[in-house]
């Protein structure tokens, strides 16, 4: 180092890729460690999780419960709760809310979206008040159920999608991206004669394959996530999603009894059949989560204030 | 560089969405000027399909976040399910009463929201920051970027998944008790233990939320210029005088905005998480205002008075956010909305 300074062009001293200058050794030791245990906290859970619920029952037991690494995998838990009774059915209405859910949500989301950012829409700037403000206003739980109850929603799945069908935000994230579609294209198309349904179909729907996902995703997302609707609308349990029964038989620690569970051949332990449920109710998002990593900066950016 | 991309819709939507559509090419300005003149109907008469795209999601947002403003009058009624709205007798503004009356589950509700909000305001708020610095240190791409993927997961996990995951390790039959027992311990009642439920509360949060909030100032700290470095690098800075000269100073208007929007927010914290967790740690220890208007409305069927609350939390937690607003302009920020 001593011999650099004696060098007739200038020293310059070691930095980073990015022009920082390189942490002192006990900082990147403190920091490598930090990242270690953030990731370990993390990581963790999720593999008690999957190990209890393929664990068998001499070594539940043994545990008292969660166990870090199964020593005998089994799959009993997982066709336990597959044979029918109140977790496979749980399963069908989520699966159903999700997609039929995402589907509505899209269908009404994306025109809306489309139609604002075209400036021939007839009092555009009202409906874009209107959905501004809905992001403001948030009427409020008790008169927002009363709207449902009024609606006739009341006990129905239905009401787990129709009241959260179009989200504004994004609605403003579709919006955005609808608007940097470039101007010519429309023009040019209208010069040809094509009638705003032609344009939609033919020009922006092929452009716009991503943001469909992106949003598609985060409304499957919430559909598959929700649980506090379930418990305002729903007083029937046997509507009730996925994340109710999560709620009922893992957070509230009820016993799934045989008949419950459709009578199963063999009665894994309870810890074994409560992580199982909890790995069915993870692993949609788990599958969808590369897509969404793919996607989500530009998702979350965007409407990044109203986090 | 897709973050950079990213950065210019954030202006874009925060700035744009109230002001005038700026005219998007030289040829749409003359067509629009023209259609002004005409009349509505002429002009619906020749857009109706953009009117007939927009129609059904609007429909939905009034339905369900404009027509349910107006159910708020039963804040003002001795509101009874059965007689309805039209049936029910109006009483005025006696239901407020319990604001200034000082119902002590009410005020109990109060503070315990304010407590959250203050803890994690102190706690949660900065580890997002912390840990962004980190990652943006690191010289490994690939490092980061695993990092990132294991740490952004849980923010996708419902509360009830996170809540339960929290119960099974730490809870009285959970990993971490059986271990401290079968070592001869003796188990520790974390959850459950009003004592410690906002502590609780808050790293629950802190474990779903750290990694994804880290995206924000990622995304700043990959804007700052890296001639600043470079230079302040020749100028013989060390990496503590660069964070302190180069890199926090950077960061200076996104940390004001979020703290701002969190001051909008205050009145709101996690009800998803805390009604799930309610019944073992007890009222006392767990209710907040939002809990309150459910316990009180939904369960309790004391459905004027709730809706007095929810309400008057409604009004505030809109003032707090138009005020926040227009702290964020004082500071040169360009806020939620421009004028």
């Amino acid at each position: 180092m001593t011999a650099l300074t004696r060098r007739p062009a200038p020293a310059r001293r070691t930095q980073l890729r990015n022009g920082q200058s390189p942490a002192h050794p006990v900082m990147r030791v403190i920091k490598g460690l930090t990242l270690l245990i953030a990731c370990a906290l993390v990581v963790m859970p999720f593999v008690a999780i999957v190990s209890t619920s393929l664990a068998d029952n001499d070594q539940i037991t043994r545990a008292g419960g969660l166990v870090l690494w199964p020593e005998q995998s089994t799959f009993d838990a997982y066709t336990a709760v597959f044979t029918g009774g109140v977790v496979s059915r749980a399963l069908g209405i989520s699966v159903f809310v999700t997609t039929v859910g995402t589907a509505l949500s899209l269908i009404t989301t994306a025109p809306l979206a489309y139609a604002l950012s075209r400036p021939t829409l007839v009092g555009r700037r009202l409906v874009m008040m209107l959905v501004l403000f809905s992001l403001l206003f948030t009427p409020g739980m008790l008169p927002t159920y009363l709207a449902v109850k009024q609606l006739g929603l009341l006990n129905s799945l239905w009401a787990l999608i129709i009241p959260t069908m179009v989200n504004a935000f994004n609605v403003i994230v579709m919006h955005s991206f609808f608007k940097s579609l470039p101007q010519e294209l429309f023009n040019s198309a209208k010069i040809d004669g094509a009638s705003e349904w032609q344009i939609m179909i033919k020009i922006v729907l092929p452009l716009s394959k991503a943001i469909f996902a992106v949003v598609g995703l985060f409304y499957g997302v919430g559909y598959w996530n929700s649980f506090f609707t379930s418990l305002l609308y729903l007083d029937d349990s046997s509507l009730w999603p996925l994340q109710m029964v999560v709620r009922s038989y893992v957070v509230g620690g009820s016993q799934l009894s045989p008949a419950e569970l459709g009578n199963p051949e063999v009665l894994p332990p309870q810890p074994a059949l409560q992580m199982a449920i909890l790995v069915i109710s993870i692993i949609p998002i788990v599958c969808v989560y590369p897509f969404l990593q793919k996607h989500f900066a530009k998702g979350v950016l965007t409407g990044a204030v109203k986090g | 560089m897709d973050v950079r991309r990213d950065q210019h819709a954030v202006t874009a939507t925060t700035t744009d969405p109230l002001a005038a559509p700026p005219p998007s090419s030289a040829q749409s300005a003359p067509v629009r000027r023209r259609s002004a003149k005409r009349s509505l109907g002429a002009r619906l008469r020749e857009n109706w399909i953009l009117s007939l795209f927009a129609a059904p999601a609007l429909l939905i947002i009034i339905l369900f976040h404009y027509y349910p403003l107006l159910g708020n009058v039963i804040a003002f009624q001795d509101y009874l399910p059965f007689l309805g709205i039209g049936g029910s007798e109006w009483v005025g503004f006696s239901n407020f009463a319990i604001l200034f009356n000082g119902d002590p589950a009410f005020i109990a509700a109060v503070r315990n929201t304010l407590v959250i909000t203050l803890v994690q305001t102190v706690f949660v708020f900065p580890a997002p920051i912390v840990l962004a610095l980190v990652l943006n240190g690191l010289v490994s791409e690939r490092i980061k970027r695993t990092v990132q993927s294991i740490m952004y997961l849980p923010h996708f996990l419902s509360w009830v998944i996170v809540v339960s995951v929290f119960q099974q390790l730490l809870g009285g039959s959970g990993l971490l008790n059986n271990w401290i027992r079968q070592h001869g311990g003796d188990a520790l009642q974390i959850i459950g233990n009003p004592d410690d439920f906002i502590a609780l509360l808050t790293s629950q949060v802190m474990w779903k939320d750290t990694g994804w909030a880290t995206i924000l100032f990622l995304a700043v700290l990959s804007q700052i210029n890296t001639d600043l470095y470079e230079a302040s690098n020749v100028d013989g800075a060390s990496r503590w005088r660069q964070l302190w000269h180069v890199t926090l100073p950077s960061m200076r208007g996104i940390i004001i905005l979020l703290l701002i929007l969190k001051l909008g927010d205050s009145l709101t914290v996690g009800f998803e998480q805390i009604i799930l967790q309610q019944d073992a740690v007890g009222i006392d220890a767990s209710e907040v205002i939002d809990t309150y208007v459910y316990n009180n409305g939904i369960v309790g069927g004391n459905w004027g008075v709730a809706a007095a609350v929810g309400l008057v939390k409604g009004v505030i937690s809109v003032v707090l956010v138009l005020g926040a607003n227009k702290v964020a302009h004082l500071f040169g920020e360009s806020g939620v909305y421009q004028k």
